[in-house]
C-alpha cells in the first residue's frame, strides 16, 4: 500500500516536472528573442535533469545539469553576443497548421508504438553505470574522448577572430 | 489504463519530441535550429534512461545517455561555430537566404 502511494507521488512530481519542461520547450520555440529562448532551454535542461534524477540516474542527471544548463547556455549566450542584432527568428516558411498536423500525427504514431512496451511493474537489474561504462561500453568512452577533442576544435572555431589579409601576406 | 511514473515519462518524452519536431519545421534562424536540436536530444536522453530502467538494465541506458549528452554538446559547439562563421560570411542567419543552390 505504501509503495503504491509512493508510486503515485512519483508519478505526480514527474508529471509536474514534465509539464514544465514541455511548456518551456514550447516557449523556447515561439519566443521571438533568441536570448529568451536560451533561458527557456536552460530551464528545460534543469527540469529534465530532475526527472532523470527521480528515475535513479544521478550521474546522468548531474551531467545533463552541468552540460545542458551550464556549458551550452554559456556557449549560446556567447554566440548571440557575437552575432549581435541578427539574433531574431524570422517567420516560418511552412504554414504552422500544417506543421502542427504533421507533428501531431507523428506524436500519435510514436506514442501508440511505444506505449505497449512499458510494463506495469518491472524488476531492477543489477548492472550499474560504472560497470556498464567501463566494462561493456569501453568503445563509447573512447568515442567520447574523440568527441571532446572535436568540441575543443569547435570552440576554437567559435572564438577565432577573422584575420583578413593573412593569406594575401603569405602569397606576397 | 494504469498510470505509472513510466507511462507519465513516456508521454512527456513524446511531447518533448513533438515540440522539437514542430520547432524544426518552423524555425529559420540557424542558432535557433541548434537550440531545437538540443530540445529533441533532451527527449531522447530521457527516453534512453527510461528504456534502461524499464528494460531491467539501467546501466546500459545510462551509459548510452551519457554518450548522447557528450555528442549533443559537441553538436551544439560545432553548430554554433558554424553559425558564427556563416553570419560573418553571409551577413545573415536566415536559412533560406544563405542557401546558394539555384533551380
Amino acid at each position: 500500500m505504501e509503495s503504491m502511494q509512493s508510486y503515485g507521488l512519483d508519478a505526480f512530481w514527474e508529471a509536474v516536472l514534465l509539464l514544465g519542461a514541455v511548456f518551456c520547450a514550447y516557449r523556447a520555440i515561439v519566443a521571438k528573442r533568441i536570448l529568451s529562448a536560451t533561458i527557456y532551454l536552460a530551464c528545460i535542461s534543469a527540469l529534465t535533469s530532475a526527472i532523470i534524477y527521480l528515475l535513479g540516474a544521478a550521474q546522468v542527471a548531474v551531467m545533463e545539469l552541468s552540460v545542458g544548463a551550464g556549458l551550452v547556455t554559456v556557449l549560446l549566450v556567447y554566440a548571440l553576443s557575437v552575432v549581435g542584432d541578427d539574433a531574431m527568428d524570422p517567420a516560418s516558411v511552412i504554414p504552422k497548421p500544417l506543421a502542427f498536423a504533421l507533428v501531431g500525427l507523428t506524436a500519435i504514431l510514436l506514442g501508440s508504438m511505444a506505449y505497449p512496451a512499458i510494463p506495469a511493474y518491472f524488476e531492477r537489474g543489477s548492472m550499474t553505470l560504472a560497470i556498464s561504462l567501463w566494462q561493456s561500453r569501453v568503445l563509447d568512452v573512447w568515442i567520447q574522448i574523440v568527441l571532446i577533442f572535436s568540441g575543443v576544435m569547435g570552440v576554437l572555431g567559435l572564438l577565432s577572430e577573422k584575420t583578413p589579409g593573412r593569406t594575401q601576406e603569405i602569397h606576397q | 489504463m494504469i498510470v505509472t511514473p513510466f507511462n507519465v515519462i513516456l508521454f512527456g518524452v513524446v511531447a518533448l519530441l513533438g515540440v522539437g519536431f514542430y520547432g524544426l519545421l518552423i524555425t529559420r534562424n540557424l542558432i535557433k535550429v541548434v537550440m531545437v536540436l538540443q530540445i529533441l536530444i533532451k527527449g531522447v536522453v530521457l527516453a534512453l534512461v527510461l528504456a534502461g530502467t524499464v528494460g531491467g538494465n539501467p546501466g546500459l541506458g545510462q551509459s548510452t545517455a551519457a554518450t548522447v549528452i557528450v555528442a549533443d554538446t559537441i553538436v551544439a559547439v560545432v553548430g554554433l561555430a558554424l553559425a558564427v562563421q556563416v553570419r560573418r560570411r553571409f551577413g545573415t542567419l536566415d536559412v533560406p537566404k544563405i542557401s546558394t543552390l539555384r533551380g
